[in-house]
């Protein structure tokens, strides 16, 4: 791994891990009040404040997912040069396309 | 295998890289799968809420609970190891890591309980 994608995947990974305490606040109280589309889509729908949140939850895990996906490929499956980087990135592509999809299905729908 | 390999396998914290390392390639599967079914809302509430009634069934719950420890533990293996390489050295690397597992494993227990 060069010296840009380690410090990428720190930096996503000081981004993620707040956001996933909070996702895991979230699911235990979504959980505990029985989860339902409304349940999810009424705390969602048209919030900027939630949209900011996973939109930059999506890319940061897709960031940090390619490039950890990229150590593994390299590592443990051989894969170098460009099929390694195309990996990275085609993961990477399809997670944030995804995740944003996602998002703005609970946030815009 | 050489004798280097076999001793650092035995290493505690040799078992906490692979368990960060596997716990993310876990992770990396499901994500997609976990943004699929939420772009189900694209197609209404309902489709979403059938989807959402379908994962009420035991085995699902069962495998969620799996996913929320392999988050926790990947999270709190991940901020010790950002710790690790961004502070000075601290003895008790085991201990953190330990504790990260002990903490996950709450974490998921903690769900089950809540969810069943």
């Amino acid at each position: 791994m060069n010296v840009r994608l380690y410090i990428l995947q720190r930096a996503t990974a000081a981004i993620v891990a707040p956001l996933v305490l909070a996702h895991l606040a979230v699911i235990y109280y979504a959980t505990s009040r029985g989860l339902s589309a409304s349940e999810i889509l009424g705390r969602t729908r048209g919030s900027l404040g939630w949209g900011a949140f996973y939109v930059l939850f999506v890319l940061a895990a897709a960031t940090h997912g390619a490039i950890g996906v990229r150590a593994i490929a390299l590592e443990w499956g051989g894969l170098r040069g460009r099929r390694l980087d195309a990996l990275m990135w085609a993961f990477g592509l399809l997670l944030a396309l995804l995740g944003l999809r996602a998002v703005a299905a609970v946030v815009l729908s | 295998m050489s004798l280097h390999a076999s001793t650092h396998r035995r290493s505690g914290l040799w078992l906490a890289a692979l368990v960060h390392r596997l716990s993310g390639l876990a992770l990396a599967c499901f994500l997609p799968l976990h943004f699929l079914a939420l772009g189900l809302a694209i197609d209404g509430e309902a489709r979403l809420d059938g989807f959402l009634k379908w994962t009420a069934n035991p085995a699902v719950k069962l495998a969620e609970t799996i996913l929320i420890f392999l988050l926790a533990v990947h999270m709190l293996g991940g901020i010790r190891v950002l710790v690790l390489e961004t502070l000075p050295w601290r003895d008790g690397q085991k201990a953190f890591a330990v504790a990260a597992l002990a903490a996950a494993l709450v974490a998921a227990i903690a769900f089950l309980a809540i969810a069943a």
